[in-house]
């Protein structure tokens, strides 16, 4: 039996349950490797090497070793074709293209506010730090807009890239998920016809089911 | 049937797909966009990219957006000819590539952009003033990321090893408007990212695309 792959990092991370997600969609045995980011693990020496900018998660296969949560899964996606679910990152490059300007729209445009606001609205709390009103506000005009777009999309074909869920709708699924359970936004998601079909849909997918679970049982 | 790339040559994310299709020597129309009038913002542009942005390319029945994506798909297309941006044909390699392009999309650009946004679009598109505040705090972040460029630069003549790849490439054109600021100094100040950004700025296929840059030259 081949080496599983190793994740480093929390599953309550978004980026690592990125990552956990698509290993999961895929079929793909894997260990995770506990880092202990309270006490600054992800900034040692041992795992800068491993991930030089001192973020997680950090992924090895065989003597491979990778960073950036996107970049892992097209990787996985691309080593494991046969394994899982076949079409996650389509089955033939035209498929994969679209595909992949969807992930690029998650990374380039509904990353950065969802994430401001996951910190702000989830996290900050919980650290006892203050809340910053107006990059909270600025964020949800941003994400508001966004997803009146994504609203029109989900009118045309029933996930991002077309009638079948890809990678380019799992890579939503951390962020959007702390939106709806820990920062009480989910009215983001339930104010849009489509947007709320598709939020139900992937959000109810067995490998999503997993990862909350690990993020549940790592508490 | 050609490529049709739609945007600006002067827009760095058009001019980073062009400097690929340049690399491929790939056949390929640049069908300008009229910004100013907002043609970008029109329903037949918006058929082509949802959140309105350029660049987009058609080719044959595929339409495609964020440059990134379409780049990778460019490269993808014309596989197999002497030109070899992905490194398709080295798993390991291809791997690296993945996570410097991803490296590239997540640390650097966001830390680049508002220095380019405030020190050239801001004065030169809205007639403002620089928000230095703005700046500065990027220029520390962007400083922090060329550290690790400089540390993995000592290693390997490129990002993602000893070859050019897109996770080079996507670099170029931030950088040039860069190099046009005071903050030019952050590579500059760099031994081995300066080597690496000269090097990479004076291939051919740059070279074509770069006279097209003209933001903030003086007329």
């Amino acid at each position: 039996m081949a080496t599983p792959v190793t994740v480093h990092g929390p599953p309550l991370s978004t980026a690592v349950s990125r990552v956990l997600a698509c290993l999961i969609e895929k079929d793909v045995p894997f260990q995770l490797i506990p880092v202990n980011m309270a006490k600054g693990e992800h900034k040692s020496p041992d795992f800068l090497k491993i991930q030089p900018f001192g973020q997680v998660p950090a992924f090895q296969d065989e003597a491979t070793s990778l960073f950036e949560s996107r970049a892992i899964c097209r990787y996985i996606c691309e080593k494991y074709p046969e394994k899982g679910n076949k079409g996650l990152y389509g089955t033939n490059p035209l498929a994969k293209a679209s595909i992949d300007q969807w992930v690029e729209a998650e990374g380039q445009s509904f990353n950065p506010p969802s994430s401001v606001l996951v910190f702000q609205l989830a996290f900050a709390p919980r650290m006892k730090l203050k809340q910053d009103q107006s990059l909270i506000s600025q964020n949800e005009t941003k994400l508001e807009k966004l997803l009146g777009v994504y609203e029109k999309r989900l009118g045309e074909s029933r996930f991002l890239a077309g009638d079948d869920f890809s990678l380019a709708d799992l890579s939503h699924l951390p962020n959007a998920h702390y939106l709806v359970n820990a920062a009480e936004r989910e009215e983001l998601f339930t104010s849009k016809k489509n947007v709320e079909r598709w939020w139900g849909e992937i959000s109810s997918r067995d490998s999503w089911k997993k990862v909350v679970d690990m993020q549940k049982q790592s508490t | 049937m050609t490529i049709k790339l739609y945007g600006v040559a002067m827009s760095t994310c058009t001019a980073k797909v062009l400097a690929c299709l340049h690399e491929y020597g790939a056949e390929f129309e640049l069908v300008p966009v009229n910004l100013q009038n907002g043609e970008h913002k029109q329903p037949a542009f918006l058929a082509k990219n949802p959140f309105g942005q350029i660049p987009a390319l058609e080719d044959g029945d595929l339409t495609l957006f964020e440059s990134r994506s379409i780049s990778t798909y460019v490269a993808e297309k014309f596989k197999g000819s002497s030109c070899d941006l992905l490194r398709s044909q080295n798993p390991k390699e291809a791997a690296l590539v993945k996570t410097w392009m991803e490296v590239e999309s997540q640390q650097f650009s966001p830390a680049i952009s508002p220095i380019f946004y405030q020190s050239i679009i801001v004065p030169i598109l809205y007639g403002g003033s620089p928000n230095q505040a703005i700046i500065d705090e990027s220029a520390a972040k962007l400083g922090k990321v060329l550290d690790v460029y400089e540390k993995k630069l000592s290693s390997s003549k490129y990002l993602a090893g000893d070859f050019y790849s897109l996770a080079d490439l996507h670099h170029l054109t931030y950088i040039y408007y860069l190099m046009k600021t005071p903050y030019g100094k952050l590579i500059n100040e760099r031994p081995r990212v300066k080597a690496w950004w000269e090097d990479i700025s004076s291939r051919p296929a740059f070279k074509k695309v770069a006279p097209g840059l003209t933001l903030g030259d003086k007329n």
